[in-house]
């Protein structure tokens, strides 16, 4: 009988029992699929993107289905720090999995601020960085694609937060190793990358944009090779954790960016299709370790040979 | 809500490209309440990485019925399914049809296959109603042997006169309005395109009637999460002034009542990924 491999991984100070999340904007606040999933066997749930006031989002159609993906510009629609506090936290600290609240705000001082006051609430166990979001106007993607922005506002909201803080990497940068290391030097535990690549889709008998926000975000299958090349580059670039995350359907593309260098994964546009997705992944990394006779996740982050095949 | 491999008992054409798809449930279908959807898996392709919905047609005890038309990718690969496949389903998803009012007479309005949508609000009412359906041709009038067989009494116009009047269903829906005799107030149940729910809402708010429409948007996850199928309704805010919010389609809807709504025209063309429960007649 073999051993049970041990899936645990830590992010700072936060211990997760396995290194599965779910990706910002697609497993909504909480409790959205908690009648599907048992969301007590998540490494960590990480909720949808968090601003100081709520925030009605873009116009619809937000979204459409295209060659391997999702083009989509929700815009961050969300209930604002009160009200997710109020209405979405308190079913939160019901379960085990460590939450992660993704933030994100127009100004420096709005980031630092949300930081700040979700420090103060319990049941709040990491804070996920928005400097990528690429549908919304001011802020967002504007932070995370200028080197001296993401500087200023990384170290503004380490400053006011011990929270672990996990900056989230826009893949539209020429060097996102560089970013990383901004973030490490600037105090960041951890850093998760990708979010979306800007693109659009044309209705070409209308012409006009299939999104009403003209652009907006692809993710899915078809970014999970870049995606994949980008983890691959931000752990060589820096010790503290890498989470892999973009285009996850199975446990294959999770143990890529785990091989790549990435502590932990996040499934995103898979909970969609498969809401239970998460679930499979674990499964099949753990299955994997068994197979490969490794004792722990940890023995299989940045295994990548590139020397030649003897 | 569940997740559930259901079995294909069968998978036929009927006419002009709409097909009916039975499926072994026996967990979803006996939870469907009328105008509730299910989130279906197409058959994997990296083509299609979101489910389809479709409304339920027909629920009974261990079965469950939709009924499609061809319209896109997803619905393509569904066009391979045989007896005997195994197609994965979330739900019953959605808020359905409310029962229908005591001593109102049920008006059900259809465009083309939403007829589909309104079957089980037909089936499990009591009183015996009137269901107005249109489309662009003879092709696209599906069900109304159903809805005979159930004491109903189904008027129809095509848009070429195929069957039924020459014209749009709401042209035979005011024809009739015009000469209701009194008695029963109606009670509207609409699905179809957005210019026909649109056009039902007129009507109930110009007279004050109750009615309820099923709206259609291009859907991602069907839970309640990614807030991409979005419909502005009217709230009132703290100070009781009127203001409006996003619903979600997928979870406060699919049916709304028709007071709720805000209708906008912001230029943009509504997707939807199946046309689930509108027809191709706009």
């Amino acid at each position: 009988m073999p051993m049970k491999p041990d899936l645990s991984i830590r992010i700072g100070g936060l211990v997760m029992q396995n290194p599965v999340m779910t990706a910002s904007g697609t497993f909504g606040f909480g409790p959205e699929f908690a009648r599907l999933v048992d969301l007590n066997r998540l490494g960590a749930i990480v909720v949808k993107g968090i601003s100081l006031k709520p925030a009605q989002g873009n116009p619809t159609p937000r979204l459409v289905e295209v060659p391997g993906g999702l083009l989509n510009a929700i815009g961050l629609q969300n209930p604002g720090f009160e009200g997710f506090v109020r209405d979405y936290l308190p079913f939160l600290r019901q379960y085990q999995a460590p939450v992660i609240v993704n933030i994100w705000g127009h100004t420096i001082e709005e980031y630092a601020a949300i930081a700040e006051r979700f420090s103060e609430v319990p049941g709040v166990h990491g804070l996920e960085l928005n400097i990528s979001c690429p549908n919304i106007k001011h802020g967002g993607i504007a932070f995370g694609t200028d080197k001296k922005m993401a500087r200023r506002v990384i170290a503004a909201v380490r400053a006011r937060t011990r929270l672990p803080l996990i900056p989230k990497l826009s893949p539209n940068v020429p060097a996102i190793a560089e970013f990383a290391r901004i973030a490490e030097a600037c105090g960041a535990d951890a850093v998760s990358l990708i979010n979306s690549f800007p693109a659009m889709a044309i209705d070409i008998e209308t012409r006009r944009p299939i999104l009403a926000n003209i652009t907006g975000g692809l993710t899915g299958p078809a970014i999970h090779t870049i995606a994949l090349k980008m983890v691959w580059e931000a752990a060589r670039a820096v010790k503290i954790p890498v989470i892999g995350m973009g285009g996850i359907t199975s446990a294959k593309e999770a143990l890529a960016f785990i091989i790549a260098g990435a502590s932990a994964v996040a499934v995103g546009t898979a909970n969609f299709s498969e809401p239970r997705c998460t679930l499979a992944v674990i499964k099949g990394i753990e299955a994997y370790l068994v197979r490969h006779h490794l004792a722990s996740v940890r023995a299989l982050v940045g295994t990548l040979e590139t020397g030649s095949a003897s | 809500m569940l997740i559930e491999n259901t079995i294909i008992l069968s998978h036929r054409l009927i006419k002009g490209g709409y097909r009916l798809l039975t499926l072994k449930s026996s967990k979803i279908a006996p939870m469907v309440q009328p105008g509730q959807f299910v989130h279906l898996r197409v058959p994997p392709s990296a083509d299609a990485v979101l489910r389809r919905p479709f409304s339920v047609f027909r629920a009974q005890a261990g079965r469950l019925a939709i009924l499609y038309k061809t319209v896109g990718k997803g619905t393509q690969a569904m066009e391979a399914l045989r007896t005997g496949d195994e197609v994965n389903l979330v739900g019953p998803l959605g808020n359905g049809y409310p029962n229908v009012c005591k001593n109102s007479l049920p008006v059900l309005v259809a465009g083309g296959y939403g007829m589909a949508a309104l079957y089980l609000v037909a089936q499990r009412t009591k009183v015996k109603g009137i269901v107005f359906v249109g489309g662009k041709c003879a092709d696209d009038i599906l069900c109304a042997d159903d809805f005979r067989r159930l004491g109903w009494n189904v008027r129809v116009a095509t848009e070429d006169g195929s069957t039924g009047q020459k014209g749009l269903v709401t042209r035979i829906l005011d024809a009739w309005l015009n000469k209701k005799p009194r008695g029963r107030t109606p009670e509207f149940f609409a699905c179809g395109p957005n210019g026909l729910l649109k056009a039902i809402c007129k009507r109930v708010g110009r007279n004050g009637w109750d009615g309820w429409i099923s709206m259609d948007r291009h859907m991602g996850c069907g839970l309640g999460a990614c807030l991409a199928c979005v419909q502005k309704v009217r709230k009132r805010d703290a100070s009781g002034k009127e203001t409006w919010a996003w619903a979600r389609v997928c979870t406060e809807g699919p049916v709304f009542a028709c007071r709720d709504i805000v209708w906008e025209d912001n230029g943009m063309k509504q997707t939807s990924n199946t046309q689930h429960r509108t027809s191709n007649v706009e």
